[in-house]
């Protein structure tokens, strides 16, 4: 068929429409190709943006899953920590005694030298000593085996992110300190294991000691608030609007701002926050309380448009039939429409809250990106909230904090990631065959 | 319930459950029925025919005012059930609901069990006292609609997951459980095949016993089948109602006759 002459024989005879459409087909392929070709460059371009994105994220982030520690044998002096006035006990002597032993030929009594040598212990390491003697007395007096963290640059010499070849003015360990370092990692003190405390410390100014406890403690009670306020809130109106009602022009009026909060910018919902909620009521700063209020103003929105969506979805049959057994309004929209529309609704509150989590700017705004060293007990003591506690240590001039702000954006894209496979899982589970 | 007499339907008032006088009723600005006159016979089988579009379903969603739901729609003129208006400010449509039952076109289970499914209008209607009761009442429903055998093993099963027919026959069973006085169904057999349309139309039969059934139907044999009253509609008049055997064998009307004989539809 192909050999034969694309002449045009007039529209209405067979086949010259044919020859007609043929020859259209090969431009619609053509057009259906090009469009095919920028559909999966887009596609490839996104995914590898992603994946340069979770590359870098890891290959500096997982250095701070591990944690270099160094094992000691610590005898606890009776002198230096007299049972009966523990908190004034010398902790940090002791362990730079214990520390001692293990290098005979220096001197501890020289306080330079023993400087040097304790350099090689983080800054808790005391506090850890001091916790366990606190909680056991019977302790003084005998010989314990401590495992403790070492100094962020040790750790970092640990983890070869020091380069020993670089002359030893440029770099932040001398080579004395390297040289102690070694010393204690031939007798086989050093490990590196798992690193809890990024999980169950609160923050630090040490980055060996430094973890998100206190940033993951904070968005639970942020986005526990914004839950408890957005979600009856949210449906509630929603359900009004949808069900209940007059569509009328105030209705419509509601409907388009509702649309608009959910585009307004988060910065301006912290400024709100920052004029209203602590300007005018007086409530604290950097409570989590607080954020989840704010958090919460953003999430309604959200959360307004996915139940009026899935309210809209349930069939007008299944609102029928309970109508015409007899059911009035609110029973129709209690107990069927809002139980079938109840996936929808969660899929949407959990995509809401996902998006709260990793809202920063308002929290920045609102304080949460204050220092401290201590989980909050309550909404409304201080606190940080994950994406602020990433602003945080981004902002910390120490090297430790470069490999532990990965980690914790890695630790709240496992959240993100986590929340929205609960949002499909929800979405393909309760997908209703009418 | 309520206490108006009327004086209009005196006569035969025991056989008359149903009087519609001068119905209009508007979509906005269309005129979908128009001044309709008719006297439904009491346990009784009264089909509405007609082409398609010409108000069946509009004027039988009057009679338990499932209108009311939808915001354009506007019914005026006088429907009584036993004489009462049923468009007077004291009845509460609801009430008026658990008296006149509706099956639909399409059938349509609650996405719950079958036994929830036909409880659901007893318990909301406090028909029954404990749950003793309410299984007495649930089996009479389902063996009223003809399905108890084939589902009393499994009445914690969904009511969706039963076939076309028979969950057709179960909205049927939701329907009079409530202890209906009307049943209302708008073509009931549209989604069923020629054994479960034989099934319903045995049950209708039944139900005649007890209830005043109207029965909306695109299938002149089913009206012929199933009806002793037969009204046939055209472009929101009713143009012609009587016995069916009247209306098919010698209607009055020359467009009765077309469409009866399937000249116009
Ligand atoms: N919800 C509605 N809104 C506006 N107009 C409607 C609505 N329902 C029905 N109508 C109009 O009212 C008229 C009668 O419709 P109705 O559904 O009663 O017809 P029908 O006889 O049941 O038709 P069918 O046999 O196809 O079911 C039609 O012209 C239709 O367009
Ligand atoms: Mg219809």
């Amino acid at each position: 068929m192909s050999d034969t002459t694309p002449e045009y024989r007039g529209a209405g005879h067979h086949g010259g429409t044919m020859d007609t459409v043929r020859k259209g087909l090969a431009k619609r392929k053509r057009k259906q190709m090009i469009l095919q070709g920028f559909g999966i460059a887009a596609i490839g371009f996104a995914l590898t943006v992603l994946f340069i994105l979770l590359a870098s994220l890891f290959s500096t982030g997982y250095q701070a899953f591990t944690q270099t520690h160094v094992e000691l044998d610590v005898f606890v002096d009776p002198q230096e920590i007299p049972e009966e006035n523990l908190p004034r006990g010398g902790f940090r002597d002791v362990l730079s005694d214990s520390l001692g032993q293990y290098f005979p030929e220096s001197d501890m009594t020289d306080r330079a030298e023993a400087r040097v040598l304790s350099s090689i212990l983080s800054n808790g390491a005391q506090f850890t000593l001091r916790d366990m003697i606190v909680e056991d007395p019977s302790l003084i007096g005998q010989t314990i085996s401590l495992k403790v963290a070492t100094s962020d640059p040790y750790d970092q010499l640990n983890k070869g992110l020091i380069d020993r070849d670089t002359p030893e003015d440029f770099r932040r360990l001398k080579d004395e300190e390297i040289q102690n370092f070694d010393t204690l990692s031939e007798l086989g003190l050093i490990s590196k294991p798992l690193n809890t405390g990024l999980l169950t410390n609160a923050d630090s100014r040490f980055p060996e000691l430094a973890g998100l406890k206190g940033a993951l403690v904070g968005s639970f009670w942020v986005l526990l608030t914004c839950f408890v306020i957005s979600f009856p809130l949210g449906i509630g109106a929603a359900i009004y609007l949808e069900e209940f009602a007059p569509k009328n022009k105030v209705s419509d009026f509601i409907e388009v701002n509702i649309n608009n909060l959910a585009a307004v910018p988060s910065v301006v919902f912290g400024l709100l926050a920052l004029a209203v909620f602590i300007g005018w009521f007086g409530m604290p700063r950097s409570a989590p309380f607080v954020g989840g209020l704010t958090l919460a103003l953003m999430t309604m929105p959200t959360i307004i448009i996915a139940t009026r969506a899935s309210l809209k979805a349930v069939p007008p049959s299944i609102r029928e039939a309970a109508l015409g057994v007899g059911a009035s309004k609110h029973q129709v929209v209690f107990q069927h429409v809002l139980p079938l529309a109840m996936p929808g609704i969660l899929t949407g509150t959990i995509i809401g809250l996902a998006q709260a989590l990793g809202e920063t700017a308002p929290l920045l705004l609102i304080g949460m990106n204050a220092f401290i060293t201590s989980a909050a007990s309550s909404p409304f003591d201080s606190a940080t909230a994950l994406p602020t506690q990433i602003f945080i240590w981004a902002d910390s001039p120490e090297r430790g904090f470069v490999s532990r702000t990965s980690a914790a954006i890695l630790v709240l894209l496992g959240f993100l990631i986590t929340m929205n496979a609960i949002a499909i899982f929800l979405r393909q589970r309760f997908q209703r065959k009418w | 319930m309520y206490d108006a007499p009327n004086p209009a339907t005196n006569v035969d008032q025991q056989d008359i459950k149903i009087t519609a006088k001068g119905v209009q009723v508007y979509y906005g600005e269309t005129h979908a029925i128009k001044d309709v006159d008719v006297n439904i016979v009491d346990r009784a089988v009264t089909s509405f025919i007609g082409p398609s579009g010409c108000g069946k379903s509009t004027f039988l969603r009057c009679l338990n005012r499932m209108n009311d739901t939808i915001d354009i729609c506007r019914v005026e003129g006088d429907i009584r059930i036993d004489g009462d208006d049923i468009y007077d400010k004291r009845v509460d449509p609801v009430q008026l609901r658990a008296k006149v039952g509706m099956v639909f076109q399409k059938p349509n289970p609650f996405p719950k069990s079958i036994y929830d499914n036909v409880a659901y209008g007893p318990r909301i209607h406090g028909l029954a006292k404990n749950k003793a009761d309410l299984d007495v009442i649930v089996e009479r429903a389902l063996r009223r609609g003809a399905i108890w055998d084939e589902v009393k093993d499994r009445l914690d099963a969904p009511g969706t997951g039963l076939s076309g027919g028979q969950q057709q026959r179960l909205c049927i069973a939701r329907a009079v459980a409530t202890e209906p006085e009307v049943l209302l169904m708008d073509e009931p057999c549209s989604a069923l095949d020629p054994i479960a349309t034989a099934q319903v139309e045995e049950l209708i039969d039944e139900l005649r016993r007890d209830y005043t059934v109207v029965i909306v139907t695109h299938s002149m044999q089913q009206a012929a089948r199933v009806s002793q009253k037969t009204a046939f509609f055209h472009l929101g008049d009713l143009v012609e109602y009587g016995e069916t055997d009247q209306i098919f064998t010698n209607p009055k009307d020359e467009r009765t006759e077309r469409y009866v004989t399937g000249r116009i539809g």
